[in-house]
């Protein structure tokens, strides 16, 4: 079936634009004070309406992101700072687009934690890779890899980008821990 | 004004005394004004991203400089610096050459326009011509060339329609832009566009009902002149993507920019100078103004001569500012819809209005 939609039929002052022209002048007037009046006032941003500012001045101020925001993977200590990476190199396998690099070895003999069989010697994150999918978080076995809300990472060449070990530990930082699987092993 | 034309006798009888002085004026006015459009069109640039910025409630480029104001000359920059790319499929010679061809007539046109009265008896117009407006007309259209040339040597679909659209476009304003402006030579009986600003010294010309109409209809077409929304369909960048600048990149793009806000900026200067009194002031200025004075020795001029240019800019920039404006106001017309606006609504107009004209002046002898 056919929808005819009916045309309206514009009365002669309407049909010459200006009505019309007129009204969007007012329009956009109205929009241009106000935001003008909000930039002077000392409010600086644009037009703040109910829906929330429109312009955000990135560098000074960001987002507040969500809890389950899923930034940065990075890796994680227990309270008793130790890496709580086992080196079984899940993550590596299930990433997708291959940002993991590890390089396991035994833990040395006289560290406290030594009871662990392994533990990376090198973990590199190419953050230039990662996609953010998070599934290296849930994959691994240790709780010990987390996707922190970390989004913005600036770097002047590609080897800043990738994270090491370090870097992965400084950014996740210590995280609470329920189980101390491998305390009195 | 009264020893205004003593200083000007002076001065012209030097200035021809030593004929490269003459031309050192001239070059001098040349490099004057080309610095200040330059200058204007890159400011005009900035004025329009940060008036749409205001009306669609954002801020506008306000990072270089204060409050955004070098922002210019870091678009420059980049321009300068970015790599200059070219398009395998496109047809070299005048795919170099479009933008070239855009922008030439754009800077060309301003040339006629009187922009000032006179400074230390020197005339303020690049080149006084008796056909002054014809000259623009005839040079302006060819603006229109570097924009189909553009399409064409692109060689893809988007710039080619840009550019096919571009000619309709011509054709259908240019024609009612012309006869528009019949009525002003009517009534002043001169193309040259410095007596027609003098003949405004009591009553700017869109005060009469007649010319009102004939502004009216050279603003409209002036929008589709300089391929302005509501009238950009060789631009139309929602479905041309771009239209006939698709292909280009770096500076030549920018070339194409450059040549539409010299353009708009012509248009402006073009509708003061016919209709608004040109560099004219409404007010009777101070006696003092027009005393000669001699802050640099050899040169004599009136302190009221800077006021007129200044006047003429003024204007000028109140006319951008309704480009800018109504830019933003509304949207794009169709295709078709522009044909017949030209075809049947102005151009019968400016027909009836150069014969009601004719009618006017018979009965008011
Ligand atoms: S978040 Fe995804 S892409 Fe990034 S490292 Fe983890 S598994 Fe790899
Ligand atoms: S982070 Fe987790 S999954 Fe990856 S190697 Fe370490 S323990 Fe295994």
């Amino acid at each position: 079936m056919t929808i005819k939609i009916e045309r309206p039929v514009l009365k002669w002052h309407e049909n010459l634009y200006f009505p019309a022209i007129w009204g969007g002048i007012k329009v956009t007037s109205r929009h241009f004070w106000k935001t003008v009046g909000n930039w002077i006032s000392g409010k600086k941003y644009g037009m703040i309406t109910s829906t929330g500012r429109v312009t955000m001045e990135y560098p000074e101020e960001k987002w507040a992101v969500p809890n389950e925001y899923r930034g940065a993977p990075t890796l994680v200590k227990d309270p008793d700072g130790r890496i709580k990476c086992v080196a079984c190199q899940l993550c590596e396998f299930v990433c997708p687009p291959r940002a993991i690099t590890i390089t396991p070895e035994p833990i040395p003999g006289q560290l406290p934690n030594a009871t662990v069989e392994k533990w990376p010697k090198e973990f590199e994150i190419d953050m230039l890779r990662c996609i953010y999918c998070g599934l290296c978080e849930e994959v691994c076995p240790e709780e010990a890899i987390f996707l922190l809300k970390d989004y913005s990472f600036v770097g002047e060449s590609r080897e800043e980008l990738v994270h090491n070990k370090e870097r992965l530990l400084e950014l996740g930082g210590m995280r609470q821990d329920k189980i101390y699987k491998w305390k009195n092993k | 004004m009264m020893t205004e034309p003593m200083i000007a006798g002076l001065w012209t009888d030097t200035v021809s005394f030593f004929g490269v002085h003459a031309v050192a004026v001239v070059l001098l006015k040349i490099a004057v004004v080309l610095f200040a459009l330059l200058g204007l069109v890159s400011y005009t640039v900035l004025a329009e991203r940060r008036i749409s910025a205001f009306i669609q409630d954002r801020l506008g480029p306000n990072r270089v400089g204060w409050f955004g104001l070098l922002q210019p000359v870091a678009d420059s920059f980049k321009f300068l610096l970015k790599e200059n790319v070219m398009p395998a499929h496109v047809n070299r010679i005048y795919y170099v050459l479009a933008p070239c061809i855009a922008l030439a007539p754009a800077l060309l046109t301003f040339i006629v326009i009187p922009f000032g009265n006179t400074l230390a008896g020197e005339p303020m117009v690049i080149a006084n011509l008796n056909v002054g407006v014809l000259w623009m007309f005839s040079i302006a259209s060819l603006g229109v060339y570097g924009i189909v040339l553009g399409g064409w040597a692109s060689n893809s679909k988007y710039p080619f329609l840009g550019g096919i659209r571009s000619s309709a476009q011509m054709i259908s304003y240019e024609i009612s832009m012309g006869l528009s402006l019949i009525p002003v030579f009517m009534h002043v009986g001169s193309l040259n566009l410095t007596e027609i600003v003098n003949a405004q010294s009591h009553r700017w010309l869109f005060l009469h009902p007649n010319l009102f109409l004939a502004f009216l209809i050279f603003m409209i077409s002036s929008f589709a002149e300089t391929n302005r929304l509501p009238f950009d369909l060789p631009e139309s960048e929602q479905e041309l993507v771009g239209g006939y600048h698709t292909e280009y990149g770096s500076m030549k793009f920018a070339l194409f920019f450059l040549a539409e806000y010299a353009n708009m900026i012509t248009a402006s200067a073009l509708m003061v100078t016919l209709f608004f009194g040109g560099w004219q002031v409404p007010f009777a200025l101070p006696e003092s103004l027009s005393h000669p004075v001699t802050w640099l020795a050899p040169f004599v001029f009136q302190p009221v001569g800077f006021v007129y240019i200044l006047s003429f800019f003024l204007k000028m920039l109140l006319f951008l500012g309704v480009f800018i404006w109504i830019r933003w106001t509304l949207p794009r017309f169709r295709y078709d819809q522009l044909m017949n606006l030209g075809w049947k609504v102005f151009l019968p107009m400016a027909l009836a209005n150069v014969f009601v004209m004719g009618i006017w002046m018979a009965l008011s002898v």
